[in-house]
């Protein structure tokens, strides 16, 4: 495989939410609007960037019988370093998505990526599997993001669109399930057509 | 009295852990297939969020407080439970093979659920005491249970309906989560 698919390999063939459907707590929760959305992607791509890179480098020193452990501790110590650098440089962003920060720790597509690719390549093929997946989170959720934003409050990216109210059940909970229950479906459609 | 009923149904219906605030989605949309499953796997949350809950309070106002390492919280609390997971896994082995075989092969899955770890955080933020605290955690995983079981039903009748090609799976899972979802915004006034 060459590089230039590995890092697209993420971003639409093997996407982590729209195809794979791993990290699903965070993309439903902190999809209220693309900003956040956008956010939460990002902080995921930096942690999923270093753990790759360090695990790959790593690969040859860590026990297989203690691999998993010794990658959630070295996953669990960037999440900290992301918490800490939002929580003193980016405070409003870090109150909105609140939880799913540390919560970043147990999102299967880091540990995923970990176990399936940065063990067992080398360390550039790494850093961009790990871009790459990171940015097809940051894509997906800012998508949602986006969709959730303009349904619910009729805004584009926090700017109003129109002096209307939106159908708000869409920033509600539920609108996060329907919403992403709706754009699988209709990803399943363009894919079956392009079969065609 | 009136306090731990106001725990109980806030934490189990108006403040439902799936339904309002997004954890746990991944055992909820991926062991939600078969009514029976779905039981064991919600038995097994339960007991392992409650324990859970416990020792990492524990860690956290003996340890962490007392040495100012607050910021070691997300990596201590990741490995307490993953350890913890896995000692339950082996003693239960031992001790009691009919509660091992309902409930075994979930247990790994718990490690990566995020209502756990979601769950120990949350305690600290909201500063409950300890009794407080396991309480919370304790009804917070019925909520699960619940969740789950109620999706469970629903998901086993859905197979035996006609769903449009391009909605069957995921989508019209995702979907009947949101309309349920809805259901328990309908608890919102309730405390």
């Amino acid at each position: 495989m060459n590089r230039g698919k590995i890092f697209t390999n993420g971003l639409f063939k093997e996407n982590p939410t729209f195809v794979l459907l791993l990290g699903m707590c965070p993309t439903l929760g902190v999809t209220t609007s693309a900003i956040n959305g956008l956010g939460m992607g990002l902080a995921t791509t930096f942690v999923l960037l270093l753990s790759n890179i360090t695990i790959s480098s790593l690969k040859k020193l860590i026990p297989d019988t203690v691999r998993i452990p010794a990658f959630i501790v070295l996953i669990a110590s960037f999440v900290t370093v992301v918490d800490l650098l939002m929580q003193a440089y980016l405070p409003d962003l870090h109150a909105k998505l609140g939880l799913f920060i540390p919560l970043i720790v147990v999102n299967c597509i880091v540990l995923g990526r970990a176990e399936a690719f940065a063990s067992k390549h080398g360390l550039l093929d790494s850093a961009l599997d790990g871009l790459g997946m990171g940015f097809g989170f940051t894509l997906s959720l800012t998508v949602l993001g986006m969709v959730r934003e303009f349904l619910g409050a009729l805004s584009f990216f926090g700017h109003p669109i129109a002096p209307a109210d939106g159908a708000l059940v869409f920033v509600l909970a539920p609108g996060a399930f329907l919403a992403l229950g709706f754009l699988l479906a209709i990803i399943n459609t363009i894919k079956k057509k392009k079969q065609a | 009295m009136a306090a731990l009923i106001v725990i109980i149904i806030s934490t189990i219906f108006v403040n439902n852990i799936v339904f309002s605030q997004f954890l746990g989605i991944c055992p909820f949309l991926g062991v939600s297939g078969k009514l029976s499953t779905a039981t064991g796997m919600g038995a097994a949350v339960v007991f392992v969020i409650t324990l859970a809950t416990l020792i990492t309070f524990l860690i956290y106002e003996y340890v962490l407080v007392p040495f100012n390492m607050q910021f070691l919280q997300t990596i201590c609390y990741i490995l307490v439970i993953a350890a913890l997971v896995q000692m339950l896994e082996i003693i239960l082995k031992k001790t009691s093979p009919s509660l091992y075989q309902a409930l075994g092969i979930f247990l790994p899955l718990i490690t990566t659920n995020c209502a756990v770890l979601g769950v120990s955080i949350m305690v600290i933020q909201q500063s409950y005491n300890l009794a407080g605290a396991l309480l919370f955690a304790f009804f917070t995983a019925i909520g699960f249970a619940l969740a789950l079981i109620i999706f469970a039903g629903c998901r086993e009748h859905l197979e035996m309906v006609d769903v449009p090609e391009n909605m069957r799976g995921m989508p019209i899972a995702l979907i009947t989560a949101g309309i349920l979802s809805l259901a328990f915004m309908g608890f919102a006034g309730l405390v």
